[in-house]
Parts: C-alpha cells; sequence; structure tokens
C-alpha cells in the first residue's frame, strides 16, 4: 500500500473543489502482538468536510481494516471521538482544513482517546473507564417518597440550570485529557461529574447532600480535580465540566456545609478567610488552616513533613521569619469586608451562567443595524416620490 | 509604556524574587509600573468556586483601580501570574457580557467612588512582552543571548485555557508566546509533552500525592528531552515545580535538579542582568548551580565584548 506518500499522482483527476489531505493515523492491534504505530493515507475531499469523512474514504478506499467507532456523523451521537493533532474532540464534528491549520508538519495526526485502553486503532474501551465512572455516581434521579401522583412540578428556570450538563454526549473527549486523571486513574472526572450536577441541580433529586457527601469525602473524588480546563477545551457541546465540578463544591461547602476529609471545604475557606481578612493571600497559613487550624494534629503532621522544604526557603532568603509571621493588611480592607457582607446576606446567590445568558447585545452593532433599515427605507422612499413622505411614519 | 500593575500575592509572598526581578527588568525594558497597592487578590478560582459574585465584585475592583490609573495615562493593566490572568479573565468574562450583572457588582463598589466600565485590557507580561514591546524590539535590546541555553516553556494552565476566553485566536497565538520570547532571547526552545500541562499545585493540599506526581511528571519530561532548565509567567506553578521539588523528587523517586526561572528573569539574563540582582539566588533549585553559565548563557558574553 503506498498510503505513505504524501503526493498522490491520480490528482489529476481532481474534481474542482476536492483537497488533497494527509492523515496521519495510530494504529494498533492488541491481539497481532506488534506495537502500535502510525500510518499515513492521502484522502481527497472538500476542505469543509470532516476529519470523520477523511478516515472513512480512506477505510473504503485503502484499507479496510482501520478501527474507528462512529453512527450520526452530525455531532449528536458521541461514537467517533478521537485525539486530532493532539486534542480532543468529535472527529465529525471537526473540519479537515480547521485539523490542518492546527497541525505542525501539514499532516493531520489522529489518535484515540486518552486515559482509556485501546480496543483496536482508533476505538477505546469505553466501559473499563467513562461508563464506569458514570455509573460511580448513581446517574439517575432519586425523587423523594412517596412519588407525586402526577408530573413534579419545577420551576422553569430550574430545569434551564441543568440543560447545560445534560447536553454531554458522552463522547469521552473531556475524560481523554483530563490531567488529574493522567496521574490518578482513580480520579471520578470531569464527565462523571458534570453528569452529578445534572442530578445535585436538579429540585426532583431528594439525595444533593448524600450525592455530594460521598464525592466529597472520595479521595478520588469532588476535590481531585486540579482545575486545568482541559475539560472545558475538551468539551464539543459547552458543558464545560469545570465549571459544574465548582458548582458542587460551591453547594456541599455552602449550602449543605460537607466538611470532608480531603480538606477541600478548608482549602476553600482558608483562602476565602485570607482574602477576607488582609486582602491577599498569607500563604504562611495556607497548610494550617487547609489542615484544620494550627493546633489540629493534621495540621502539625503536614507542617513537619513540609519542614525540608519550610527551611530550604528560609535558608534561601525566599521567606523570612517576619515575612511568614507577619502579613500585611490591605490599606482598604473596610471596603473589602464590606463586599464579602453585601455578598454573604443575599438570600439568593447571584451566579451569570454565560451558557444559559447569553451576551448583550453590542450597542455598536445594534445602533449600525438601525442606521442600515433607516437608510433602506430611505432610499426607498426617495425611489417612490408619488408617495406623501410626511405620513409614511404616522 | 506605563502599566497599571498588579503584581499577585505569591510574588510578594513566597516568591518574592518574581516580584523584583519584574522591577529590574521593567526599565530596561520601557515599562514604567504604577503598582496597584491597594488591589486584591483575584481568588485564584477558588473563591470563584466559593461565590462568584464575590469573586467578580473584587476583581471588578481592582479593575476599577486600574481604570483609575488608565485614566490618568496608563495604558493598560498587567500582571504577572498565570493564575490571576485566568481568574480575573473569567470573572471579566461574564462583568463584561451583561450590563445588567455589571450594575449589580458595581453596587459594591459604588460607596468609594469605584465602578468597572466595561472592557478593560489586562494582559500577561508574557502577552505584553510580544503584543505591546513586540519581539522585534525585544530581540533589539539583548545584551547577552541565551545561546545554548535549553528552555522548556511551561505556561500554567490558567492563561491557555479555555482558549476563547483567553483571547488565543490566529492573529494572538498567545499559546506559543513563550517559545517565541525564548527564541527571541536567543535560547533554544525544548518540546516537551508537560509545556502546557497542569503543574499540580491547586490540589496539593487536598492530594498532595497526586500534585507532586504532576510535577514530577513535567519536570521529568523535561530532563528527558535535555532541557537545562524551564521557564514559566506563574508563581504558582513556580511554588510546586521549584519550591516543592525536594519532595516531588521523592514522590516519583528521581533526582530532578530541574532549575525553574520566571519569565522576568529569563528576560533580564538575556538583558545582561546578573542571576543574584535577578533573585536566581533564592530558588530551591538554583539555576546557578546547576546551568553551567560559562558554557552556555555566559559564552555569549564573550561574543560581546569582542565586539
Amino acid at each position: 500500500m503506498s498510503s505513505t506518500e504524501t503526493t498522490n499522482d491520480g490528482a489529476s483527476t481532481k474534481v474542482e473543489g476536492l483537497q488533497e489531505f494527509t492523515l496521519r493515523l495510530r494504529r494498533y492491534d492488541p491481539e497481532s502482538g506488534k506495537p502500535a504505530y502510525y500510518e499515513e493515507f492521502t484522502i481527497e475531499l472538500e476542505p469543509h468536510r470532516s476529519v470523520l469523512d477523511g478516515i472513512l474514504q480512506a477505510k473504503n478506499d485503502e484499507d479496510g481494516s482501520i478501527g474507528i467507532r462512529c453512527s450520526c456523523r452530525a455531532a449528536i451521537c458521541g461514537s467517533c471521538g478521537t485525539r486530532i493533532n493532539d486534542k480532543p474532540g468529535l472527529a465529525c464534528h471537526t473540519h479537515l482544513d480547521e485539523a490542518l491549520k492546527r497541525s505542525k508538519d501539514g499532516k493531520i495526526t489522529v489518535e484515540p482517546l486518552g486515559n482509556m485502553p485501546v480496543i483496536k486503532d482508533l476505538i477505546v474501551d469505553m466501559d473499563a473507564v467513562h461508563w464506569k465512572k458514570q455509573a460511580r455516581v448513581t446517574p439517575w434521579l432519586l425523587p423523594s417518597e412517596p412519588l407525586p401522583e402526577r408530573e413534579h412540578i419545577v420551576p422553569r428556570e430550574a430545569m434551564v440550570d441543568v440543560t447545560q450538563s445534560m447536553a454531554c454526549i458522552q463522547c469521552g473527549a473531556c475524560v481523554s485529557d483530563c490531567l488529574s486523571m493522567e496521574i490518578d486513574p482513580l480520579f471520578v472526572g470531569p464527565a462523571a461529574l458534570a453528569k452529578t450536577y445534572r442530578f445535585v441541580g436538579d429540585p426532583r433529586d431528594a439525595r444533593h447532600q448524600q450525592r455530594l457527601n460521598d464525592l466529597a469525602q472520595d479521595p478520588h473524588g469532588l476535590y481531585a480535580c486540579t482545575h486545568c480546563f482541559n475539560c472545558i477545551e475538551a468539551c464539543p457541546k459547552g458543558v464545560a465540566p469545570m465549571s459544574q465540578i465548582m458548582r458542587l463544591r460551591r453547594i456541599a461547602s455552602q449550602d449543605h456545609h460537607i466538611v470532608d476529609r480531603n480538606n477541600g471545604e478548608r482549602h476553600e475557606m482558608a483562602i476565602v478567610n485570607s482574602v477576607k481578612k488582609y486582602g491577599t493571600l498569607n500563604e504562611a497559613n495556607m497548610i494550617p488552616d487547609s489542615y484544620g487550624g494550627k493546633l489540629h494534629p493534621a495540621s502539625a503532621r503536614a507542617m513537619l513533613a513540609s519542614l525540608p522544604v519550610i527551611t530550604k526557603a528560609l535558608l534561601r532568603r525566599k521567606v523570612t521569619p517576619k515575612s511568614a509571621l507577619f502579613h500585611p493588611k490591605s490599606p482598604d480592607q473596610a471596603q473589602i469586608k464590606r463586599i464579602y457582607r453585601e455578598v454573604g446576606e443575599r438570600e439568593q446567590r447571584l451566579e451569570h451562567n454565560l451558557y444559559i445568558t447569553q451576551p448583550d447585545e453590542d450597542p455598536a452593532e445594534i445602533a449600525a443595524h438601525e442606521a442600515h433599515v433607516a437608510a433602506a427605507a430611505a432610499r426607498e422612499a426617495a425611489a417612490k416620490p408619488g408617495v406623501d413622505q410626511t405620513g409614511a411614519g404616522a | 509604556m506605563k502599566v497599571a500593575y498588579w503584581p499577585g500575592c505569591v510574588s510578594r509572598g513566597f516568591t518574592p524574587e518574581l516580584h523584583g526581578a519584574m522591577a529590574k527588568v521593567a526599565p530596561a525594558l520601557g515599562i514604567e509600573l504604577i503598582e496597584l497597592n491597594r488591589a486584591n487578590c483575584s481568588g485564584c478560582g477558588v473563591i470563584a468556586e466559593h461565590s462568584q459574585e464575590l469573586a467578580d465584585s473584587l476583581n471588578a475592583r481592582t479593575f476599577a483601580l486600574a481604570q483609575k490609573e488608565i485614566e490618568q495615562g496608563a495604558d493598560l493593566m498587567m500582571n504577572i501570574c498565570s493564575t490571576c490572568q485566568g481568574a480575573q479573565s473569567e470573572c471579566q468574562e461574564r462583568l463584561d457580557a451583561s450590563a445588567a450583572y455589571r450594575a449589580e457588582v458595581n453596587k459594591h463598589l459604588t460607596p468609594e467612588g469605584l465602578e468597572y466600565a466595561k472592557g478593560i485590557v489586562n494582559k500577561n507580561f508574557l502577552w505584553v512582552l510580544v503584543e505591546e514591546l513586540g519581539l522585534e524590539e525585544l530581540g533589539k535590546l539583548v545584551k547577552r543571548p541565551l545561546t545554548d541555553l535549553r528552555v522548556g516553556p511551561f505556561y500554567g494552565c490558567y492563561i491557555v485555557r479555555p482558549t476563547d476566553r483567553i483571547g488565543i485566536d490566529d492573529e494572538h497565538p498567545r499559546d506559543s508566546y513563550l517559545e517565541l520570547v525564548i527564541e527571541t532571547l536567543g535560547g533554544t526552545v525544548v518540546d516537551y509533552a508537560g509545556a502546557q500541562k497542569c503543574c499540580g499545585f491547586p490540589i496539593s493540599l487536598m492530594q498532595p500525592d497526586t500534585s507532586f506526581k504532576m510535577a514530577g511528571r513535567h519536570l521529568g519530561d523535561a530532563k528527558d528531552a535535555e532541557a537545562d532548565c524551564l521557564v514559566t509567567p506563574c508563581p504558582l506553578c513556580h511554588l510546586n515545580l521549584d519550591m516543592q521539588q525536594p519532595v516531588v523528587s521523592k514522590a516519583v523517586g528521581r533526582d530532578l535538579q530541574m532549575p525553574v526561572l520566571h519569565l522576568p528573569q529569563m528576560v533580564g539574563l538575556a538583558l545582561g542582568m546578573s542571576p543574584k540582582e535577578l533573585g536566581l539566588s533564592k530558588h530551591v533549585v538554583k539555576p546557578t548551580s546547576v546551568i553551567d553559565w560559562s558554557t552556555s548563557v555566559v559564552g555569549a558574553v564573550g561574543a560581546l565584548s569582542a565586539a
């Protein structure tokens, strides 16, 4: 097979609008006993067509053994999650020209999703990782008993709020590039936590506290997310799993007052309280405050473990005893405290989710549009001299 | 160029060498720093996790203070911390999107006569170098090119993701600026897996083992790619990569010895400043004891004196 050639002599018969692309696919068959390798295929399609179309052309025309999972081809079913030029996404939702633009060497590299074992070529074992983690978070509604005789009546806004997490199509793109999971494979991960918000945000569910407590206490749960934004970047549907994780943390600590054994809530409060007191972070207090206060045995253990680091920081004059013990207050601390008080006194949290609330329309754009309409109307009026113009706007 | 300068908390706390190096380097680049010493912590994403309105109000307050300086003639707001950049950009995205929400947040600022008006320009020092000063101008200022110095870029998550919020597009490939700056200063860019991954710092108190293994993997990858050092625009990354490196080395069972420079330090070295005045002696892994400056950086000084 001449698939590694980058030029194609057959291009002379090129139909107008078609462009040649080189796909570099990661091939691997665990049953073959051979290591993974990369193979190049030259395909010819319109640039707006998808990477999936390209792969299927290579499969049809050159090598039927290429393994790829796909179904709807319209970014709905979530089957064709792959990594394209080092970024996870849907092969059917990535245009060839866009993929080429992101390429470093003029070739489009397609690899299987990360963080999951490969079954063959671009097909990963979603059962082994993704679905197992989904099952971990009890992904169904647990309503209070007895059930209402007819339907649950809930406020409209409450359901609008969970639509973002409901937009998930289970493609696994976020799981693929989760940096916490890369190091800690037991981490429950972005997709499952976004699914958790789907129920914690649902007023019909009666187990919010239990769901949150379960995940907050799990060392591989709510507080194992490292805030890297990879899942937000990966998601083809705008679910923003990390944003859902932050909302879960907010509800766990603020509404259910869950104090977890992973120091998640204490760490959050350590930072919040430091800024309230000083206006800036007092790093010297972060360890003791996150471990339950200066006198807590866990604090003492953590400080002891950090002793070599602290000693070195002191030796290098990175930190001086004075800077460690005395943290300056902002000159405007009264203002900052007042802001804290005002926000804290609100009965209902003020949140602004841009997934639901679209940005304001640009006034300049609106003005330009109105001017355009007015000018067109004026031109039209001028073209019809017989019409009485004084009465036109009445 | 005059900037309303927000140094952040960590650069004045556990990485004082960063704030110091910035103060040294700015005049050499023609940047006048108007320090926002009444501004507050960006919340590093954690205050936003606690309460969106609180984080947005605190950052609106910082923006409003910066806008007062901009009214007085500053060109823009500048920060030196990837995490501040990301946390502030997140709040700015919400504040700029809705006049109604902005008005609600501004109510917290009115007693002191402050108000945030939509559209502040807030750029990390890295973006200022490339977009405001310009690489050509930066290149002209180089007195001691970082010849033979192999540098691994380490961005920090908050300054590269999400791309639309951070403003990365064809015109502003901000996720390749570190590489461009390294090359402009005469260094060699080291390509390794960790450049845009997480240093692990945000979970260092919750999941220390995962956190340190994250840092260890990237430091190890850089070492395997034969980097002499890393450079980062994020002081929080610096804490996990440098200050914690002895612990990180233990967590991954490998003697890493990988120096990590703050971005202004690397610029300062190329501008001819001494490692000591840039605070390199304050690092836990001292770049001065790991890098052979006589053959890498200083090699170019001979060329300079010959010229």
